[in-house]
């Protein structure tokens, strides 16, 4: 079964956070990252670049309506994500609550639709 | 299910939720579990009638079951066009044990019990689906409890079933690192069950006493699943202990009567003896670290065996509140612990302790806070403070029983205070 695990976090504490908080948090990670590679539950995962650069786009009556900014002004934004594999809802949930930002912001879970 | 052989109805409460468990575990699905379940109860309706009752009526279900339950995954197989048929046919064979393997059927329920109470499920769909799959009572049943639209209960039910489908929530008595928390959502769960019956002073009496029957029913199973886990054993005696009183809490006009008012010889004599059998062992089971439940089964234990109220030991309850403050520091028990601080040092040093708790704020809007200082002050004969207090508590009392008890206690006091 895949997850889609959602990082969102709240983007103004985590540019307000000191040198090395931001290079302790990269390292985190880092270890992270390879520790579920190594067990076998990674599939994906990327960080995102800020909600700055973020751009929406809506197709009404056949015109494209863009406007800059996320789709949604919430306090914590998506910030990045990782794809797992996981046997279970529980085990989805206990790779989310090792991911550095779930001390911090919030990690959804989404199991990814299965077609056929 | 009016038209059931009335020999039915008990079988069908006490057979429905195991039978589903297993149906799931080997179907690996709630709705065609809960059909295949449903369909063996409607062949004995049936059959019951004509034949007489099986001699095994238990053993007759489950075997009923498991025959619907192979014909379905064979007609599945068929459509299909897989050749796996012979190896699910001897799971479904090898799961429904014979009635004397009693442990895997009640593994079952225990599995189930844990799906139902995920924490990734809303607290009142848990509620919700626990009652349905593990006690058998209908959506309309469970509607009518909780005072919504069947229809609304009936989408959360639905909602809950799709999420454990759809998320992959498994099937499965958690590994034990995750055992005390779980085990605890499952507790919490059928004490919400057994509160909504009993506490409610609206809705559907005998609908509400059902529920406090499940939730015993519910806390019985999950003490003999986890016998030495404290709490589950320390929530069932608080639920028989709190049960024994129902007689005697309501007069015949439906008004509140209040413990130390209850005629004691109503309350019931054996759910108070098992009770008090269940406190030691909770006690005993939480090596020196009781929690809420066990601590509140003790208080509750207090209570019943005082034959007569002065025969409390309200010292005792003063320190078990102490206990239960350390682990949930609240108002509502501070509160509490204030007004036994009053029955055992007397009013004076009771209203002492509502000082810091006045002053807080946090009880401000809460009736009982302002009538039991109203209680104490009249005490006291400090009949115009008592007065004023009432008042607020009248103000701010939300149910129409305890407003009619709070109005005729206002009135003992202005007439009181007119004679002093």
């Amino acid at each position: 079964m895949q997850y889609l695990l959602l990082i969102y976090e709240d983007e103004k504490a985590s540019n307000s956070m000191s040198e090395a908080a931001q290079g302790q948090l990269f390292q985190d990670y880092m270890k992270f990252t390879a520790d579920i590679k190594a067990s076998g539950h990674w599939l994906a995962g990327e960080a995102l670049q800020p909600i700055s650069t973020a751009t929406s786009v809506r197709v009404r009556d056949g015109k494209s309506l863009t406007t800059d900014g996320p789709f949604a002004e919430t306090r914590e934004q998506l910030g990045g994500f990782y794809m797992v594999e996981a046997k279970d809802l529980d085990e989805a949930m206990s790779i989310a609550a090792r991911i550095p930002t779930a001390k911090t912001g919030t990690i959804e879970v989404r199991p990814i639709m299965a077609f056929g | 299910m009016q038209t059931w052989p009335p020999d039915l109805v008990p079988i069908y409460r006490d057979q429905i939720g195991r039978i589903v468990a297993t149906l799931i575990r080997t179907l690996g699905d709630f709705d065609l579990a809960e059909e295949i379940a449903h369909d063996a109860f409607i062949a004995a309706m049936e059959q019951w009638p004509a034949r007489g009752t099986p001699e095994n009526p238990a053993g007759w279900l489950v075997q009923t079951a498991r025959h619907k339950a192979i014909d379905e995954v064979r007609r599945r197989q068929n459509l299909r066009k897989k050749l796996r048929e012979e190896e699910i046919v001897a799971a479904i064979e090898t799961s429904f044990a014979p009635p004397d393997e009693e442990a895997t059927l009640e593994d079952d329920r225990l599995r189930l019990m844990f799906t139902c109470c995920h924490p990734a499920i809303a607290l009142d769909a848990q509620v919700a689906l626990t009652l349905r799959t593990i006690g058998g009572l209908t959506t309309e049943e469970i509607a009518r409890a909780f005072l919504v639209p069947a229809a609304t209960m009936g989408q959360r039910i639905v909602r809950a079933k799709a999420k454990i489908a759809g998320a992959k929530i498994p099937y499965r008595v958690p590994p034990i690192e995750l055992l005390p928390e779980r085990a605890s959502a499952v507790l919490a769960v059928i004490y919400l069950v057994f509160t909504e019956g009993y506490a409610a002073t609206e809705g559907d009496d005998l609908i509400r006493h059902e529920l406090c029957a499940e939730a015993i029913r519910l806390a019985r199973l999950v003490r003999a699943l986890l016998p030495s886990t404290s709490e589950a054993v320390g929530l069932l005696a608080l639920l028989l202990l709190t049960d024994a009183r129902r007689a005697a809490r309501t007069s015949e006009t439906g008004d509140v009567v209040l413990l130390e008012d209850q005629d004691r010889s109503r309350w019931d004599k054996a759910e108070i003896d098992e009770g008090l059998t269940l406190v030691v062992d909770a006690l005993r089971a939480s090596a020196g670290a009781p929690g809420a439940y066990a601590v509140q089964a003790a208080i509750a234990a207090c209570h019943a065996r005082a034959a007569d109220p002065k025969d409390t030991d309200w010292r005792q309850i003063v320190g078990l509140y102490a206990v239960l403050l350390r682990i949930h520091p609240s108002p509502v028990i501070a509160l509490n612990q204030a007004v036994a601080v009053a029955m055992a040092f007397g009013p004076e040093q009771g209203l002492a302790a509502l000082e810091p708790l006045e002053k807080s704020g946090d009880l401000e809007r809460y009736h009982l806070f302002h009538s039991a200082k109203a209680d104490l002050l009249r005490r006291l004969g400090r009949f115009s403070a008592a007065r004023e207090a009432y008042a607020r508590a009248i103000e701010v009392v939300g149910s129409e029983p305890e407003r009619r008890f709070l109005a005729a206690r206002l009135a003992a006091v202005e007439e009181a205070w007119k004679r002093s």
